[in-house]
């Protein structure tokens, strides 16, 4: 699964625009991906400015 | 706030201000939403902007303009400058004081402005028609109807997607970008740098724009599909660590630009979409600003339109699509088209192009000289590069739009 490092993020809102299923949910200072519509696809992971988001087995 | 408005637009950046202000001006009651406490902060963007775009909007105001430039460098991996000077390129703003200075137009035109209110969903009435906003604020939630619902929600563009318009960017379409405003660092004091190399910035470039005092946004965007191997921060760090490892960073900015043309759709029954959340902003540059602006006027204006002929349908909202094509949409093409050839080339081609461009004498070295140089051997492209040049305000790099 997909995890964020949420101490980490700046919710700029890079990852939510690539989102093919749009499973994460975005506000001022709240990020929470939704697990049982996120299908591991990585882009979210892979587009994120600082690295916040990371995949981990379980 | 009531429960009923003609007009509720989601996101309180330029172009959701933008399409306040002028659907207000154009007699609709108006509800401006933003997610943030604050309008402008935080600032996701290098605030660069073209003379001639910004001051078809507005007119420049000493308050939240930063700095003046007068020209452009473009550098190229072997570290050779091509300026391009130009008196009246543009300025760097000073967001946060301008975007709220957008939105208290917006409010002095008659629209209702409220942050911290968090849009959570549409409201849907008859044949699936939007006819309304389910917000949080403070707690408390709130479903108000609305006759027209603007999306102006920035590049994460998910109110769109409530609608029903698909809005994700392709990788390939997407900058991911990191920004640190630095002071004590060495830089000139009126001219916007962009440096080009694929090995240093992949799909994307760095820049310096100065805010004046030695303070300047020295940033970077770098291409969604060469993301996954290594960040924008990464590239930055370096960036910053071999020419300016004295400098000190008073502010980390953090975001994606969409670099696509405009969504497929842009309008519906009873909802339009503006800005970055439109894909609307300059697929070479980057800039978003200009362009968020010249779309909101329009959408503002047929919302408005629309509310007092009583038609808020998706054939009478087409004529914000339609307009804005003729405006930007076109033009924007033929910039995506240029954006796909250009970071393509190696680092040797860029070397060769900007070898080329500095053998020519200095009156000659133009924007319109470095394509061609760069795009020798596409001529059609360079065809449509020149008309690009010729008409629009959002020119290429004009410094950012």
């Amino acid at each position: 699964m997909i995890k964020i490092k949420e101490a980490l993020c700046d919710f700029c809102g890079t990852c939510v625009s690539v989102c093919p299923v749009d499973c994460i949910e975005l506000q001022e200072a709240l990020i929470k991906i939704d697990q049982n519509s996120c299908t591991d696809c990585m882009l979210c992971v892979y587009v994120c400015p600082i690295e916040t988001l990371e995949y981990s087995h379980g | 706030m009531d429960d009923q408005y003609d007009v509720i637009i989601i996101g309180a950046g330029p172009a959701g201000s933008v399409t306040a202000w002028h659907a207000s001006l154009g007699g609709a009651k108006v509800l401006l939403l933003e997610k943030d406490r604050d309008i402008g902060y935080p600032v996701r963007c290098a605030e660069g902007v073209g003379a001639a775009g910004l001051q078809s909007i507005v007119d420049p105001d000493s308050r939240w303009i930063a700095n003046k430039i007068k020209g452009v460098d473009l550098i190229s991996p072997h570290l050779k400058t091509i300026h391009i000077l130009n008196e009246d390129f543009g300025f760097v703003l000073n967001r946060k004081i301008f975007d709220n200075f957008l939105a208290e137009k917006a409010a002095k035109a008659g629209a209702e402005v409220l942050t911290k209110a968090y849009a959570e969903s549409l409201c849907f009435g008859e044949n699936g028609r939007v006819n309304g906003v389910v917000f949080s604020h403070f707690g408390r939630r709130l479903s108000l109807r609305a006759k027209i619902v603007v999306g102006a929600d920035g590049v994460e563009s998910r109110v769109g997607r409530w609608a029903g318009i698909r809005t994700q960017l392709k990788m390939k379409d997407i900058e991911t970008c990191v920004q640190y405003t630095m002071s004590n660092i060495d830089v000139k004091p009126d001219v916007c740098e962009f440096h080009f190399s694929r090995e240093r910035s992949p799909g994307g470039y760095i820049w310096i724009f100065p805010k004046g005092d030695g303070i300047a946004n020295v940033g970077i965007g770098i291409s969604g599909e060469y993301a996954r191997y290594k960040s924008p921060l990464r590239y930055l760090e370096k960036f910053v660590q071999e020419h300016f490892p004295k400098g000190s960073v008073l502010t980390t900015a953090v975001g994606g630009v969409p670099v696509s043309v405009t969504n497929r759709q842009i309008v519906k029954d009873g909802f339009m979409l503006v800005g970055d959340a439109a894909h609307q902003a300059n697929p070479i540059s980057g800039g978003g600003i200009v362009p968020a602006m010249v779309a909101g006027k329009l959408a503002g204006k047929v919302a408005a339109e629309a509310v007092q002929a009583g038609d808020v349908s998706q054939s009478f909202l087409e004529k914000y699509e339609k307009q804005w094509y003729r405006a930007e949409g076109r033009t924007q093409k033929i910039m995506y088209r240029l954006k796909e050839a250009v970071y393509k080339l190696t680092d040797d081609d860029l070397n060769k192009t900007a070898d080329a461009v500095l053998s020519l004498p200095e009156e000659k070295r133009t924007m319109v000289s470095v394509f061609k140089k760069a795009l020798f051997n596409r001529p059609t492209l360079i065809l449509e590069a020149l008309k690009v040049f010729k008409t629009s305000i959002t020119e290429v790099f004009d410094p950012l739009s």
